[in-house]
């Protein structure tokens, strides 16, 4: 038996619950820290990001609709499958410049990310809803609902870790996303795709879009289709020229420690909707 | 049990027979928002000069009123006289409609308001509770009617309202129509027991469609009577009524009535609901007993400009 | 259109009686406008830099008001400055409870004074006084007796955080409802422990200037409000003024989205509350006479100068045109005229600027096949003012089905089925508010959970009060003002001791 060459993945954009290159067909050449060769991941085009936007639209409304303690199972079982392929994604870390206890520490902290949002899924909505004691005969409330259609553009590092804290708090409420990961360590977010598919999460509600940050995010901040979008992991010295492009369509511009975990990372992406209605015979 | 339901009788509508099978539109009734509507007829301030016609207005559409037991030939000819002649100082002034006493007092009330323009109207049909065979209720209207009253005023079988009979009540109120013959029939719905405007709605558009000449909100004999947003729930109900069949019908409030202002409100709430039509003692009655002094000393104020007091009004 | 059409009564019956309403002017005798009004800025009125002042008139009139003083770059250096020292000095050590306490203050004051401030701002806006009075200043107090008691309770309105106040707050208010949006401005700043810079409309200054009167009065320390009068280039100092830390704007959405930017660029946390094009739904199976009036509240309440105006009509096709007959109908009773008459339902547009945009906007309506209705009311010989309309068979392509108005025209569009109605209420870049009619409470919910709008009036609309959110989805801005939702963008709320 001769020397087994090992299979190289191809790294793809993940849109609409599928797997298809960029439509421009380019790629960027990741390395390894030691600058070796890893691998080739697609370059996500302003094409890739509408379709990934009208994939996350046509999602949208399913998965806000959806009962709370449904998708809380389904952000749960996203914990569970990845605890199943953790050594996957530690390998992927440690590629990309991680050591091998700093890549098993962010593994436990990403899936117990995802169990923590699980279960705000049917509980945050206590939190911040509330019932309002208006001066008339009428009844009035008010709950949070999800904007729509959220882009998320993903800490650099941690990559994974970081891109979960983001990601996960937007799915809670019912949005949908398109995510573009770490530019530096994307490859854990690619093999994130790959457990998104393979879990109950429904197509399209998540679209992760590899490529560098600064071209697509003028597109997503342009595109009048996107509700919101959080910028914790772009840079701080953004072009005000790209930020002007988020207040066509009035987007909600989010920056937000990841550390900070709480109900309002998940409200940072609702909107509040009060309710009147009389009370009377 | 099922048999005895008008099978028509849905809570969407009834056909009536008057109407050569029609269906009305008992639509829903918000409370609240009836009842802020009704508000907003009380901020209209109206014009000085038509102040006294109104109220002019108002005193011609009273049905003056006395019922009860205790009710003798003389107290019903003080009324009459009051009724024919408001004010004996200022002779310009109207008549009331009509004065409105028990079946019985009717010879008398006939006697007293002969030769005016006063009409008489009897409660009759077991007022106040209605709760009699239909026989003893038709004898009690024809006797009145035969008597001389022109006017004759029933009230709703609630019972069977409230199971759900309506055909019952409407039969009930077709056969007093019939027995009223020449004379007006005012039906009262007793709105103070009904529950909900829904209620009240269904039950102005069931007196309408079965031949009611008027509906009328109360018997002034239960704890809550007419309101506002009561008047216009009926209003609105005949509004419609008439729209879709080209009847008149009018609206008599009663009970609670007691001031000059009270009075304008009312007025304000036919003119903007009815329109200037039903201002008039042929589609419009206050039924009422004290509003019509108040009504004199407002009308006092409007001619001196001083407030006036009640020892200077004649008691009825 | 005569009576005899309005009323369903034969022709020819007409009894004659006309019950006429009186001219019953409230009187202007309790208000005392001065000549000249300067800045307020530091507890003292001051005149403005460069000594300019602007006309502010009555729409109803046309008459010139008063001379107000216009803010300029170095003005709103001054104001900022004077509410940092406040903010450092004063304000934001003062503990809560005692913060609560000149908000209290302010809004019994408000409260015995209303009669003053609902005369002066029916004078300087156009609204009708018996909106002013029963609905602008009860409310702008009421605002201020909410807030005054959320001051010394914040931390139990976030749990798990530590609440900061932002520091200065720059503020922005239309001329819809200037003392209602100054209140729903002022109140939770100062009730989070911020001080304000406040710049009221150009064409509705007055009662933000008797404010400032009555802050004196109750003694608010000097700085902690400070009022700037002037027009666009007044508030875009505001906005650019490096010491604001957080910015609050209620106006369209055009200027909304320029203030955006501004914010976005300086990193400036910032809440607006922008236009609207409300859908107002109908059912078949409504209450439909107070579905009427719903409707004509909806939409020519404060003569339609409200963002969340019902403008867009949409009536089930099955009782479509006896629904419109019926608003037609309840129209003839509707009073346009002298806004100090409290018999007057619809008073003077705002401003010529604004009848000029209203008057094109219905000619296109017009134009592109929508079917006109006015009644046939007077208009006052002077003044602003303009008909309530109707326009039936409009679609969902033609401008006024899309554009603000901001005015007392509805547009009347029909549908079909639930989701058409819920498809057609969305389809607009705005998304304030909406209101549907019906008596199916599984079906009220139903449309409740699909709309895209802050707030669903269902079998109610225009109800606004303290504790009651208010605010858009989309287009129609981001942030809440009303209620424990409101407090949140005044402050900063860090998790406790850092954990999560």
């Amino acid at each position: 038996m001769g020397e087994r060459l090992d299979i190289q993945k191809t790294y793809k954009l993940f849109i609409g619950g599928a797997f298809p290159r960029s439509e421009s067909g380019r790629t960027t050449e990741v390395v390894a820290a030691d600058g070796s060769f890893v691998a080739n991941v697609a370059k996500a085009s302003r094409k890739d990001l509408r379709d990934a936007v009208k994939a996350a639209r046509g999602a949208q409304s399913d998965w806000a609709g959806r009962t709370a303690y449904n998708r809380g199972q389904i952000l749960y079982r996203m914990a569970e499958v990845m605890e199943g392929r953790r050594s996957q994604f530690e390998v992927e870390l440690v590629t990309c410049g991680s050591s091998a206890a700093d890549a098993a520490a962010e593994l436990d902290e990403a899936i117990d990310l995802w169990v923590w949002y699980a279960g705000w899924c049917d509980k945050f909505q206590q939190v911040v809803g509330t019932v309002n004691p208006v001066a008339g005969p009428f009844f009035n409330f008010t709950v949070p609902e999800p904007t729509g259609v959220v882009g998320v553009v993903a800490p650099e590092q941690p990559s994974l870790a970081g891109l979960i804290a983001r990601l996960a708090p937007v799915l809670v409420s019912g949005n949908t996303a398109v995510v573009i990961p770490s530019e530096v360590a994307p490859l854990s977010a690619i093999s994130l795709s790959e457990t998104i598919a393979t879990s109950d999460v429904p197509g399209g509600v998540i679209n992760m879009l590899t490529g560098p940050k600064l071209d697509l995010l003028p597109w997503l901040l342009g595109h009048l289709d996107v509700n919101a979008v959080d910028l914790t992991g772009a840079p701080t010295d953004l072009d005000p020229a790209v930020l002007d492009e988020a207040v066509g369509n009035v987007k909600r511009v989010i920056r937000r420690d990841p550390a900070d975990r709480g109900p309002y990372a998940i409200t940072d992406f609702c909107e509040m909707k009060t309710i009147w209605h009389p009370i009377g015979r | 049990m099922t048999s005895e339901l008008d099978p028509i009788a849905s809570p969407s509508g009834f056909t009536p027979r008057s109407t050569g099978g029609i269906g009305l539109w008992v639509t829903p009734v918000d409370e609240v928002a009836i009842e802020a509507r009704a508000r907003t007829f009380t901020t209209r301030s109206i014009k000085k000069t038509s102040k006294r016609a109104a109220l002019e207005l108002a005193i011609s559409c009273i049905d003056l009123t006395t019922l009860e037991g205790m009710d003798t030939p003389g107290r019903v000819s003080a009324l009459c006289r009051k009724a024919i002649t408001p004010d004996p100082a200022d002779p310009s002034l109207p008549s009331t409609a009509a004065v409105c006493v028990y079946p019985s007092m009717v010879p008398s009330a006939a006697a007293f308001t002969a030769g005016s323009s006063v009409r008489v109207a009897s409660v009759a049909g077991a007022f106040p509770s209605g709760m009699s065979s239909l026989e003893v209720r038709l004898a009690d209207i024809r006797d009145a009617v035969a008597a001389g009253a022109d006017e004759i005023d029933i009230v709703i079988g609630r019972g069977d309202f409230f199971t759900g009979r309506y055909g019952r009540v409407f039969d009930d109120i077709v056969a007093a129509k019939e027995a009223c013959g020449p004379a007006h029939l005012k039906v009262i719905l007793e709105t103070g027991e009904l529950g909900t405007y829904d209620q009240i709605r269904r039950a102005s558009m069931l007196a309408m469609a079965a031949g009611a000449d008027f509906i009328k909100t109360s018997t002034g004999k239960v704890a809550r009577n007419a309101t506002m947003p009561i008047a216009l729930c009926m209003a609105e109900a005949i509004r419609d009524y008439v729209e879709q069949t080209g009847e008149i019908v009018g609206l008599k409030v009663a009970g609670g009535i007691r001031t000059a202002k009270q009075a304008w409100h009312y007025l304000v709430l036919i003119n903007e609901t009815l329109g200037p039509d039903w201002l008039t003692p042929d589609r419009f009655r206050i039924g009422a007993s004290s509003l019509l002094n108040d009504a004199l000393l407002a009308i006092r104020k409007l001619d001196t400009g001083r407030y006036s007091g009640p020892d200077y009004v004649s008691i009825d | 259109m005569a009576n005899d059409d309005i009323h369903p009564v034969a022709k020819g019956q007409s009894r004659g009686f006309s019950l006429d309403y009186a001219p019953a002017p409230e009187s202007a005798s309790v208000v005392s406008i001065a000549d000249e009004y300067g800045l307020f800025i530091d507890g003292e009125f001051a005149e403005p830099e460069s000594g300019e002042l602007f006309a502010t008139v009555s729409p109803a009139t046309e008459e010139r008001l008063s001379m107000v003083a216009s803010g300029g770059v170095g003005d709103v250096d001054r104001a900022v400055g004077a509410a940092r020292r406040a903010y450092d000095g004063v304000w934001g050590p003062m503990p809560g409870r005692e913060r609560a306490k000149y908000l209290f203050r302010i809004a019994r004051q408000l409260q015995e004074r209303a009669r003053e401030f609902a005369v002066l701002e029916t004078l300087d806006g156009g609204k009708p006084i018996k909106e002013s009075r029963d609905v602008d200043i009860p409310l702008a107090a009421a605002h201020f007796f909410y807030y005054a008691g959320w001051a010394d309770k914040l931390e139990y309105a976030f749990p798990g955080r530590d609440v900061a106040p932002r520091g200065v707050a720059g503020q922005i208010i239309p001329w819809n409802f200037p003392m209602m949006m100054l209140a729903w401005k002022v109140a939770p700043a100062l009730a989070a422990g911020n001080t304000v810079v406040l710049k009221p409309a150009e064409t509705t200054p007055l009662t933000a200037l008797l404010f400032a009167r009555l802050l004196q009065d109750v003694g608010l320390p000097p700085g902690v409000v400070n009022i700037v009068t002037g027009a666009g280039p007044t508030g875009e100092a505001l906005v650019d003024h490096p010491g604001v830390d957080k910015l609050a704007f209620t106006g369209s959405t055009a200027v909304g989205k320029r203030i955006q930017k501004v914010a976005l660029a300086r990193g400036v946390p910032v809440t607006l509350e922008l236009g609207g094009k409300a859908a107002h739904i109908v059912f078949e199976d409504a209450a439909i006479d107070q579905a009427v009036e719903g409707v004509i509240n909806g939409i020519y309440f404060n003569q339609g100068h409200v963002c969340c105006a019902g403008s867009r009509l949409l009536v089930q096709e099955s009782i479509a045109e006896s629904f419109v007959d019926r608003l037609k109908r309840r129209l003839a009773t509707v009073r346009v005229g002298d806004p100090l008459d409290k018999n007057t339902d619809v008073g003077a547009i705002n401003s010529s600027r604004q009848l000029a945009r209203i008057t094109e906007l219905v000619e296109v309506g017009v134009a592109e096949g929508a079917e006109l209705y006015q009644p046939d009311c007077g208009l006052p010989d002077r003044g602003f003012f303009f008909r309530p309309t109707i326009l039936s068979h409009v679609e969902q392509t033609h401008r006024i089905a899309r554009e603000e108005v901001f005015g007392p025209v509805l547009s009347v569009l029909t549908f079909r089925t639930p989701e058409e109605a819920v498809a057609k209420a969305n389809n607009t870049p705005y998304g304030l508010s909406a209101g549907i009619w019906t008596e199916k409470g599984s079906k009220i919910l139903w449309m409740a959970d699909r709309l895209d709008a802050g707030i669903v009036w269902a079998n109610t609309y225009n109800q606004f009060d303290p504790a009651s959110p208010f605010g858009g989805y989309k287009e129609s801005g981001f942030g809440r003002e009303g209620g424990m939702h409101g407090l949140a963008p005044y402050l900063s709320a860090a998790p406790t001791g850092g954990r999560s």
